[in-house]
């Protein structure tokens, strides 16, 4: 009797637990889905070429996105330029020359410390440091910020890539008599492109939704401006201003440009999945 | 013909053959270098950060010492700065938002490892990934223009009728009936934190050997007896690591929570009062600070925000490894 009981209470233990896990699950997914959609019946209403066409208007006129898109892109291509270049050679050294160095241990650590590190702090020190020593707001800050927050990607990336290629690729670079920089550029490099790539895209996507660091460094511009010595448009500080305003047409705006951010990022992310999985099937 | 041997002809002896420098052996060393030069500028960035920031906030903490924690007026107006109200609201949106996240991330974890039917655990386990990636701006305008309204309506209103005046219920549930608050700030960080915190603890519950719990469930336990005293055990450490990562990326959210918090420096007097972080009190404030002291006491705040968040990702580091980024 008393052990029907406990069999009886397991099994009602058992159906409980599995339960709460089924309605976890449909209420994480249903509050993205609801976050998914707003964004969707919102951004989709204030789409249309002149996003792309015209530049942020005047409370109560026409315009469009134009010239915040073209900063994000400028700031992040710069940002990405340098990020790849001091995020690959890096986690280079990491993987071949640290080795089990207490100062790669260091490194390494460092380096996953800022993975996470709050953004709005790397915007701090790049106003210290750029911004106020220069006198001004510029798009060349807003892309060092930036750069700031992509390499770390870039760097655990490679490191991790190099580190899955077999040690026989290296003994036959010395075998061959190549000097280990030429290994590593001509064949390392080029055995784990495919990973450094999926990594510089991740790192792509993490920063063109990024708004906190450029609120201090690249600033805003209402124009249309290509000079990157200058405060700079971009779209994630227009999203923030526009949505915070009270006109009802430039929240419309706002949500549009949410919605181009939102797709952009969804998809650098996905073509980075893939590529990810491709590699690893192969 | 016989073959002669002409010793005169014979290679001359020399010792061993001289050793051939690879070609291009000379950039060999500067490669190297320029790789560890690279390593070192991403310690010197940590450092610099920690720096600049000490250095900025240098008058903050010379005029008001430890006092900077304890006063909860942050006035530019008389120039009094005490980081209370902002270090108060960090903590408390974070650990409110881990602990709506916690339980639904653990839901959804065991639910990808062993309940999902099979066709539906890559699109379900993908979307999770994915949405991890999603800007937290536009979370931000979710909370404000979604959230907060519905919240207001449906549960702020509806309490402020309910709660008879000097009741308990109308001390905790009093403040502008605006959606803006502690609560609804973190609601958002909750949601924004659950697909991470869902994607590490799923990849922590794959590690488990499958004889580990396959001799479990061979020893009788069901599901939940499983899950609960055979594989949490197992990645009782790695877990703790995973949720001090959700930690730090709470403490450290800027924009979501500027959108929705209320922005009031007071220290907050319940859930449903609006009030700051020290993330949202820096986004808010830092272009339209005048003076050098607000400034300054702007940088101090992010200094403390720093090593809270530093503390918590070495935490998290230690007990995690490294968990993958991809």
């Amino acid at each position: 009797m008393r052990s029907q009981m406990l069999i009886a209470r397991r099994k009602a233990a058992n159906v409980v637990f599995v339960g709460f896990c089924w309605l976890a699950t449909i209420i994480a997914l249903g509050a993205l889905a609801a976050i998914l959609l707003s964004l969707l019946k919102e951004g989709v209403g204030g789409m249309n070429l002149k996003i792309f066409t015209l530049d942020t208007p005047a409370p109560g006129s026409d315009g469009g996105l134009r010239n915040a898109i073209l900063g994000s892109i400028m700031m992040c291509a710069i940002a990405m330029l340098i990020a790849v270049v001091v995020g690959v050679l890096a986690g280079t050294w990491l993987a071949e020359y640290a080795g089990d160095s207490a100062y790669g241990k260091v490194v390494r650590f460092v380096n996953d410390v800022l993975l996470s590190a709050p953004s709005i702090l790397i915007g701090l020190f790049i106003y210290e440091l750029l911004v106020k020593p220069l006198h001004g707001f510029s798009g060349y800050a807003g892309s060092v910020a930036l750069a700031f927050l992509a390499t770390p990607v870039i760097t655990r990336t490679t490191e991790d890539v190099l580190k899955l290629q077999p040690a026989a690729l290296r003994e036959a670079g010395v075998a061959l008599g190549s000097p280990l920089a030429s290994t590593i550029r001509r064949v390392l490099w080029r055995a784990g492109q495919t990973g450094i790539l999926t990594g510089g895209l991740l790192a792509f996507a993490r920063i063109s939704g990024e708004t906190a660091p450029l609120l201090f460094t690249a600033l805003n511009n209402q124009f249309f401006s290509l000079n990157m010595t200058k405060p700079m448009a971009n779209l994630p500080s227009v999203i923030f201003n526009y949505a915070l305003s009270a006109y009802d047409d430039w929240r419309r705006l706002a949500w549009a440009g949410a919605l181009v951010i939102a797709a952009a990022v969804l998809s650098i992310n996905i073509i980075a999945r893939t590529l990810a999985r491709e590699t690893r099937r192969s | 013909m016989t073959l002669t041997l002409d010793p005169s002809k014979a290679l001359p002896k020399q010792g061993p053959a001289p050793k051939a420098k690879p070609r291009g052996g000379a950039l060999d060393p500067f490669f190297e270098a320029l790789c560890a030069a690279s390593a070192t500028a991403l310690l010197a960035a940590l450092c610099g950060v920690l720096v600049s920031l000490a250095i900025g906030g240098w008058p903050a903490f010379h005029k008001f010492g430890l006092h900077f924690f304890t006063i909860s007026s942050w006035n530019p107006v008389t120039e009094v700065y005490g980081a209370a109200g902002p270090i108060v609201g960090t903590l408390i949106t974070s650990f409110l938002a881990l602990l709506f996240s916690l339980p639904v991330a653990f839901g959804v974890a065991v639910f990808l490892v062993e309940f999902c039917p099979s066709v539906l655990r890559r699109p379900i386990g993908t979307a999770v990934e994915l949405l991890a990636g999603i800007p937290s701006i536009v979370y931000g305008m979710w909370g404000l223009f979604v959230l907060a309204p519905w919240f207001a309506l449906h549960v702020q209103v509806p309490l402020l009728l309910l709660a008879p005046p000097g009741s308990l219920l109308e001390k905790l549930t009093s403040g502008i009936p605006n959606g803006a608050n502690i609560l609804t700030a973190s609601l958002i960080l909750a949601i924004m934190i659950l697909p991470f915190m869902a994607a590490v603890l799923r990849d922590l519950f794959l590690t488990i050997p499958a004889q580990v719990r396959e001799s479990a469930y061979g020893l009788g336990g069901n599901t939940v007896e499983v899950i609960l005293s055979v594989s949490l055990p197992y990645i009782k450490r790695s877990a703790v690591g995973a949720i001090m990562l959700g930690l730090g990326r709470a403490l450290g959210e800027t924009m979501a929570v500027t959108f929705i918090i209320g922005n009031s420096h007071a220290f907050p007097k319940n859930l449903f009062d609006s009030g700051s972080t020290i993330a949202s009190t820096i986004a808010n404030e830092f272009n339209e600070a005048t003076t050098e002291m607000h400034t300054s006491a702007l940088i101090a705040l992010g200094l403390v925000l720093f090593m809270i968040t530093f503390a918590v990702l070495a935490i998290a580091r230690t007990l995690l490894g490294r968990p993958k980024v991809v």
